[in-house]
């Protein structure tokens, strides 16, 4: 049993602050759902789970496992069994998926002559073109490919906790149900607990959340059930937003709201 | 004026067919009228030419040992020791088709050129002791690359290879030229004649990999005539100041020429590349792409001029030179530059010199590749773009290897990697 624990996180970014104390506890086997308007701080929340520089976390704990992350490099975090997708997942010319799934592996005490076998497993679990494997990593891959290669990742590495940004952004409805699948394959069989964040409540209608966290302003204001995310399709942020707070983070939400009415999504 | 030993008299002396002791004697008697090249002049800036002093070296008498760097699959071999040819090997195929690697001889002044773009490049003119010539005939396909293998042993020894690459219309040849030395404190300057008969196919490859004190000044003329296609590319790895000088004249009508190299420096090393694709005719097309990287306390120079002349309606050239800095002490130079007299082209060109992108390192570092494997995985594949692009596919996988080795060398630099 695992636990990933964020308590008081104040983070911040560029000099603003963008996250103003978050509390979140996500358990092996569970699937947890953040969602907020644009600006919300939802991406900085999974960058600064995750430790990606720049991201400074000025107050508050994240913890594995009664492990301290905050003092940990991204290297160390993904060692003690943290795992994260990125909303755009980056371009790296020259080097290929498995050759860092070896490193990975290698350096994490494991077998590295074990990982060809499991890629090709993994791939083909998920409907990863096999062919691909030998391009570089997320060079001139589609957005559902760079997702698919993405779960194969976390099917190798077999991570504790995923932290997945904007899975559903730039996939394809057959890429979605495929990786969704498998992430969810994942919680019941391995016992991952997956932190989703996401702008849209589409991603729930296939990777099926336990619990909702709304995040407005960088603080989570309101956690429910699978049932609060359908409320928030009806109604969009607006009774989460208090519009009396002063807040140093600009939001877009009124330009984002028409998205979430029905037909509006430009996603679909 | 330099006073040192390379003088008329000197050049003068050196055994060859009557028709290259008067062009060495002439280059010699240049040479003695001309100044050292000073970083006054643009083409010099950024560079440690101050520093060379000619009077520290001598023209090697002799060859000494010869390369034991192995050679990938061939159609000839040649080896050079000190500057002098030690040996030709000659596959019975190629020899039957009627290629030719030897000594320039009594009947082959028309096949070289003067090349004296810079001191240097005459200086090489003037003593360079043997020159080697790639003969193919026209209509010939020559199987496997043609290797020429340049190997010193003599310290404080001044040498100046020459090869001239004589692809005839309509011919197809690949070659390699390997440069090593022992650990002596040498002088090369070589020069590299590619002459590519309308509708030839030539391919290139120079691996440059001298001990570290080394220094090495080149130039590599390139003359590619109609319908032709020049594929010119160098990795250049060792030397202690190691420039090449590279002139590309698509002089006939559809020429193409594709220029990859790449580069690496760490110690102290200066790498130092000065191009110049000089579009001529119609309907022309150059292309070239320059990586490197500097480590530790090393620097890279690399200037790039495209100059499109009037009647080079319908030219394409590109331009790009990409730099890593992998060190706060290294630094590198890159400075792209244009000149289009004609309105009918597509011209681009670019440049950059940054450090290793945090974006790919946190994305690697995130799966759990520790930070040192995640720069050295990063850098090695900027690199492939070019290994991938390079003619002489049997020589790239010794490349790599040294290459990876020089990898495996980098100084750890990155800092702030915590939230």
């Amino acid at each position: 049993m695992s636990e990933l624990v964020v308590e008081g996180l104040h983070v911040r970014v560029g000099g603003q602050m963008v996250l103003n104390g978050v509390d979140l506890r996500v358990a092996s086997g569970e699937v947890h759902a953040v969602m907020g308007p644009n600006g919300s701080g939802k991406s900085t929340l999974a960058y600064a789970i995750m430790g990606r520089p720049g991201y400074e976390a000025v107050s508050g704990t994240i913890s594995l496992d009664g492990i301290d992350l905050v003092e940990l490099s991204p290297c160390e975090r993904a060692h003690a069994g943290l795992f994260s997708t990125l909303q755009y997942p980056t371009e790296v010319p020259g080097v290929g998926l498995e050759t860092v799934l070896e490193e990975a592996v290698a350096a994490a005490g494991g077998d590295r002559t074990a990982v060809e076998a499991q890629v090709v497993a993994e791939a083909e679990l998920v409907g990863f073109d096999l062919d691909l494997l030998y391009r570089s990593l997320n060079v001139d891959l589609s957005g559902g490919e760079m997702k698919r290669s993405e779960a194969v990742q976390l099917g190798v590495l077999r991570p504790r906790i995923a932290v997945l940004d904007e899975l559903d952004s730039g996939l394809d409805v057959d890429a979605l149900a495929a990786v969704s699948h498998r992430i969810e394959q994942a919680t019941h069989q391995d016992n991952l607990g997956v932190l989703a964040i996401t702008h849209f409540s589409r991603l729930l209608t296939v990777l099926h959340a336990d619990v909702v966290h709304i995040l407005i302003d960088g603080v989570i204001r309101e956690t429910g059930g699978p049932d609060l995310a359908a409320q928030l399709e009806e109604t969009g942020y607006d009774p989460w937003i208090d519009t009396r707070a002063e807040s140093p983070v600009e939001i877009h939400s009124h330009l984002e709201l028409s998205h979430l009415e029905p037909g509006g999504d430009p996603w679909l | 004026m330099i006073e040192t030993e390379f003088t008329p008299d000197a050049a003068g002396a050196i055994a060859g067919p009557d028709w290259l002791v008067r062009r060495r004697l002439a280059a010699a008697e240049q040479v003695a009228a001309a100044p050292m090249p000073s970083v006054e002049e643009e083409v010099w800036r950024y560079t440690p030419i101050g520093r060379l002093d000619l009077s520290r070296y001598r023209l090697a008498d002799g060859p000494g040992s010869t390369s034991t760097v192995a050679a990938p699959e061939h159609s000839a071999v040649a080896d050079t020791g000190n500057g002098w040819l030690c040996g030709v090997e000659l596959s019975a195929e190629a020899a039957r088709q009627g290629v030719e690697v030897r000594v320039l001889g009594a009947g082959d002044a028309a096949l070289a050129a003067s090349v004296d773009v810079d001191l240097f490049a005459l200086m090489n003119a003037a003593f360079s002791a043997e020159p080697v010539l790639v003969r193919v005939p026209p209509g010939v396909s020559v199987e496997g690359p043609i290797v020429v293998r340049h190997w010193l042993d003599a310290d404080g020894a001044a040498v100046f290879p020459r090869l001239v690459v004589d692809a005839g219309a309509d011919s197809s040849v690949e070659v390699l030229e390997l440069y090593g030395s022992a650990d002596v404190a040498a002088f090369v300057s070589p020069v590299v004649e590619i002459r590519a008969a309308p509708a030839a196919r030539v391919g290139y490859l120079a691996v440059q990999d001298l001990g570290p004190r080394a220094w090495h000044i080149g130039s590599q003329v390139g003359h590619i005539g109609s319908q032709a296609h020049m594929r010119a590319s160098s990795a250049a790895l060792g030397g202690e100041y190691a420039r090449m000088r590279l002139d590309t004249h698509l002089s006939g009508r559809g020429a193409t020429g594709d220029l990859v190299s790449l580069y690496f420096g760490d110690g102290h090393q200066t790498l130092d590349f000065r191009t110049f694709q000089d579009h001529a005719a119609p309907d022309t097309t150059s292309n070239l792409l320059f990586k490197g990287a500097v480590d530790d306390a090393s620097r890279s120079v690399y200037t790039g001029l495209i100059r499109v002349r009037p009647d080079a309606r319908g030219t394409n050239a590109y331009q790009t030179n990409r730099n890593i800095k992998l060190s706060q002490e290294a630094w590198a130079e890159s400075v792209p530059n244009l000149e289009i007299e004609n309105n009918e082209v597509h011209c681009n060109h670019a440049s950059a010199v940054g450090p290793i992108d945090g974006d790919q390192l946190f994305y690697l570092e995130s799966r759990g590749v520790p930070t040192e494997t995640a720069e050295r995985l990063i850098v090695t594949g900027f690199f492939d773009e070019v290994l991938d692009r390079f003619p002489v596919a049997g020589a790239v996988p010794a490349v790599r290897e040294r290459l990876q080795a020089k990898i495996a060398g980098l100084s750890h630099h990155s800092e702030g990697m915590k939230v």
